[in-house]
């Protein structure tokens, strides 16, 4: 019954999508204000049923409701109540209803703050969103239905994969999606813009705090996804370039232009097409992505059963969304052309190679994806891209990016003395430049040309990005931060922070693989490992073997590392569970492999300097995201936004 | 004007790509040892550990690699189908992997036999040389001794059809020297 | 295909089969090439996974392989060589440099020309564009 009800709540959620993606749009084409005003109350009707069906599927989750086919996929009786819970997510069918759930979620946020905005606009931006909702429910309702029943009703279920049994679950998946799906919203400012014929000042207005929170989720989605991994997986690595994990960090590449354009067309009303077309582009690439994951189209362990008929509905529905906006644009373009001035040295001009390396970066990653598929489709037999390519080729944008990167924070608008510019940095940069040769040699004695090059890059941005914030704290000169500006030194030292952490991790982790006996002791990295041999533990699902190693560090006890090989009982899989100690200098990763032999067991060993750095400098890139967001200049916009009948233009807001 | 279009374009391509993709398999790796000639080896055979099998006795005729394993529980699936080619006149040699003698002998006993001889791979060097990937693998195997067809996964009667048979048919059309006698069922 | 996989895996695990996974060289350099190495060789049966990285058996094999290849003096191009020649150039990650790959390897040295150019263009338009006036930030 429950079930059912789902399924028809997601039916109205449909309608009223379909509603919301008529009626209003129509309504601001004639200037109806009747069919304008339909747009509020249909994206919160679409909320609630949307919510009511995500409801019964967890419903029948938490209930061990084995007659709907999906709980009986990806649950068992055994599972704990927790992962019964995060299971709804864990295949395809639900996480395509949480998806929608979370659009909804966005889009009736976007209603309730758009009070401020002409109705004629809003009415627009809503009613792109719910052509977006209306297409993915379909999408949804026809092809990836979570209420299918299943008869006759299993006694048990498949389990939930190994893999996702884990704490991870909770927060990786759902952050990244409300970041991924979060692109549809400065999407649909960019297509309404277009479709009202006028982008202007308030349009970058209005759209940046969207754009940045939905950075901000999607940067601490894909940071939870490297970290999960690394301590999950169970190998320690941290990113393999698999084509899901492109998929989310093209869109993150493309919204971290799309913040930085907005910048400007907030401040100088130009670069409007650039804005558009990275609006466009960001939540093009989040669609292709949800296509990529699902569609069998190209190999991944983190993708969904593959089938080629969803395959084809998202490929239509990619078609839309990014077809037609592209071509919208292609009519509208000639009017989004404005007049504003720049010189060389300005900030502006840095903010345009912002925009052109990141867009190499973006499409770089994205020829390297589809490469093999390109390849098998010309009929070339089948080729692999993998690290080795992408670990070389991210570089090329990159590197002179990050350099740039310190220079351009402390630009001004229009123009400014080149000489003056470089005055400013000598410091920071010598600085770089000494530290980053001289420490990586005195601690490992050996430094890569490009470690050194990527040691003084990673400085030099920690150290530009800090010039600011020590002048103004430090030596009390000049006005008080902003807390836009806290907010741009904070993420930017965020970058190099992550810059470091990539560099140590790839030129001195120290990794080997050892067959133990009970009471051996092996060196690696500078610690000393004694094996202790393996017991065996047994848990709700799945049964284990431990084996423990004692890590000393001159002739101190550091801690003890008990690593487990699971076999989980439902699915027969085998897992390795790591055992790590995380310092902010260094980690100890230490994972059991396979007995072998008489009496010894396999495991690997790892030293990885700085690794935390890697997610800790995104982290800083979030928080930054934050301060910006709470920046005094868009809180009264949404002060403003209260007092009914006032248009957004105030004299004190910029 | 046209440069508005530019974005459109590059959307389309890439779109056209994708499409194309959806009925590629790019899981399926064609065997690269296709069109070349049987990697050379010797190992015991299953049945006697002092006699000797190698690439020179399979070469000359067109016949069957079957690489199985009495761990590999698929391979218990094209069993049957196995014995049905080998009794209708398909010379098929057995690869058996890293498995344990005296259970695929007992196997053999017990489920029957449709190889002439099963060469014994203890350690799978032999089988990495023939780019196996798992078992059941399944290698057609022309009379010049060149690699024509892999199949991986159980080996059915459509599969024998639809790909196996038309290549035998090519090679045999010219002449018939190295070809199976095949009868009834194989050679409809 | 996985499940049969994941089952014959338990059942090498359980049967605790003897091939030691022995990664360990004298020579630090050997190690070094080696840990690089089986980073760069894909497993030719798994979702997207180096050999360094899959519990597969033939992940095992195969690396296994690569530390007798290295013992016995190989190098890396020759190991890469052994490994292609079984099981394709999809077994590489590193894409081989042929007239099929010119485009992706060569394709982000082109994107930054052309990026460098459209930056010169677009910054040739606007410094002859007024400046406007300055405003409050």
């Amino acid at each position: 019954m429950i079930p059912e009800i789902g399924q028809f709540s997601l039916v109205l959620a449909l309608c009223l999508a379909l509603v919301q993606a008529t009626l209003p749009l129509a309504g601001a084409a004639t200037g109806r204000a009747d069919w304008m005003a339909l747009a509020r109350p249909a994206a919160a009707g679409q909320f609630v049923f949307i919510v009511i069906a995500f409801a019964t599927l967890e419903y029948a989750f938490l209930n061990d409701d084995f007659s709907v086919l999906f709980v009986a996929q990806h649950s068992n009786s055994a599972l704990p109540a927790f992962y019964k819970f995060t299971a709804a997510w864990g295949g395809h069918e639900g996480s395509m209803l949480f998806w929608i759930t979370v659009l909804a979620i966005w889009t009736l946020a976007v209603a309730a703050g758009s009070r401020s905005q002409p109705e004629e606009f809003a009415s627009r931006v809503l009613g792109v969103l719910g052509i977006v909702s209306a297409g993915i429910i379909a999408f949804a309702l026809f092809t990836s239905n979570p209420f299918i029943r299943l008869a006759p009703t299993p006694a048990d279920g498949n389990d939930l994969n190994p893999l996702l049994q884990d704490p991870g679950m909770i927060i990786h998946p759902p952050t990244l999606y409300v970041g991924y799906v979060g692109m549809a919203v400065p999407f649909a400012f960019a297509v309404a813009a277009l479709l009202t014929g006028r982008l202007d000042k308030n349009w970058a207005k209005w759209t940046r705090p969207w754009t940045v929170a939905a950075w901000i989720f999607l940067t601490c989605g894909i940071t939870l996804g490297s970290w999960w991994s690394y301590y999950e997986l169970g190998w320690g690595g941290w990113w393999f370039w698999d084509p899901v994990e492109n998929s989310s960090f093209m869109p993150w590449l493309l919204a971290t232009a799309l913040l930085h354009s907005l910048a400007v067309t907030e401040r100088r009303g130009i670069f409007k097409s650039w804005t558009v077309l990275l609006a466009i582009a960001a939540f093009s690439l989040s669609l292709l992505g949800t296509f990529l994951t699902r569609s069998g189209v190209l190999v991944s362990v983190h993708a969904f059963a593959a089938d080629p008929t969803r395959g084809l509905f998202i490929l239509g529905l990619l078609a839309a969304y990014s077809g037609g906006p592209l071509l919208l644009y292609a009519f509208r373009a000639r009017s989004l052309e404005a007049e504003g001035g720049f010189k060389l040295v300005s900030r502006e001009a840095f903010l345009l190679a912002n925009n052109i390396l990141l867009v190499i970066a973006a499409v770089t990653v994205l020829f390297g994806t589809l490469s093999p598929l390109i390849v098998d489709a010309l009929g070339y037999g089948k080729i692999s891209v993998g690290p080795p390519y992408f670990d070389a080729m991210f570089l090329l944008p990159m590197l002179p990016l990050a350099v740039l990167l310190g220079v351009g924070m402390h630009s001004i608008w229009r123009t400014m003395s080149g000489a003056s510019l470089l005055q400013r940095l000598v410091w920071p940069a010598g600085i770089a430049a000494a530290l980053g040769v001289t420490v990586p040699l005195i601690f490992y004695g050996h430094a890569s040309l490009l470690t050194s090059v990527a040691s003084v890059v990673g400085l030099w941005v920690c150290a530009a990005a800090l010039l600011d914030p020590l002048r103004k704290w430090v030596l009390r000169e000049g006005a008080p931060l902003t807390r836009a500006q806290i907010g741009m030194c904070l993420a930017h030292f965020g970058v190099g922070v992550f810059i470091l952490g990539a560099t140590f991790v790839s030129a001195y982790t120290v990794e080997t693989e050892v067959s133990a006996r009970a009471g051996e002791h092996f060196q690696v990295g500078g610690y000393d490992f004694l094996f202790r041999g393996v017991k065996p533990v047994e848990s709700a699902n799945f049964s284990a073997e431990e084996g423990e190693f004692e890590v000393r560090k001159g002739g101190r006890l550091v801690t003890v590392l008990a690593s487990q090989q699971r076999v989980y009982r439902v699915q027969q899989t085998p897992t390795t569970e790591a055992a790590i100690d995380s310092r902010i200098g260094r980690d100890v990763f230490v994972a059991l492999s396979k007995p072998v032999g008489d009496n010894a067991w396999a495991a690997r060993i790892q030293v990885k300097p700085l690794i935390r750095f890697l997610w800790l400098g995104p982290l800083l890139m979030a928080l930054g995201g934050i301060f910006t967001v709470l920046d005094r200049r868009y809180r009264l916009a949404i002060r403003e936004s209260t007092v009914p009948s006032r248009s957004a233009a105030a004299p004190g807001s910029t | 004007m046209w440069r508005y279009l530019i974005p459109l374009a590059l959307f389309v391509v890439v779109a056209a790509f994708l499409l194309r993709g959806l009925n590629l398999h790019p899981n399926e790796v064609p065997s690269a040892l296709i069109g070349k000639q049987i990697p050379e080896f010797a190992l015991p055979t299953l049945a006697d550990a002092d006699a000797k099998i190698g690439s020179q006795d399979i070469a000359g005729k067109i016949a069957l690699v079957n690489v199985w394993a009495t761990w590999c529980i698929e391979c218990r699936h094209e069993h049957g189908f196995l014995i049905t080619l080998a009794k209708s006149g398909m010379p098929i040699y057995g690869l058996n992997l890293k498995d344990d003698r005296p259970a695929a002998l007992g196997w053999l006993a017990s489920l029957g036999n449709p190889y002439v001889a099963s060469a014994f791979d203890a350690d799978g060097t032999v089988a990495l040389d023939w780019g196996v990937t798992a078992a059941p693998e399944t290698f057609l195997i022309g009379r010049d001794g060149k690699v024509l067809f892999k199949h991986i996964s159980p080996l059915t009667a459509q599969v024998w059809q639809h790909d196996f048979l038309p290549l035998i048919q090519a090679q045999c059309r010219a002449s018939d020297a190295g070809c199976p006698r095949l009868t009834a069922l194989a050679a409809r | 295909m996985t499940r049969f996989l994941t089952i014959s895996v338990a059942v090498l695990l359980a049967t605790a089969l003897h091939a030691a996974d022995d990664a360990t060289f004298d020579d630090p350099a050997l190690a070094q090439r080696y840990w690089g190495l089986i980073r760069e060789i894909r497993c030719p049966l798994c979702m997207n996974e180096s050999i360094a990285d899959s519990g597969a058996p033939v992940a095992a094999d195969l690396r296994r392989e690569v530390h007798r290849l290295l013992v016995e003096g190989k190098s890396d191009d020759e190991i890469k060589d052994f490994m292609s020649s079984r099981y394709g150039d999809f077994i590489l990650y590193r894409p081989r440099v042929t007239p099929l790959t010119y485009a992706l390897w060569g394709g982000p040295f082109v994107l930054v020309v052309v990026g460098s150019l459209v930056f010169w263009r677009i910054l040739r338009a606007r410094r002859n564009q007024p400046l406007g006036e300055d405003e409050p930030s």
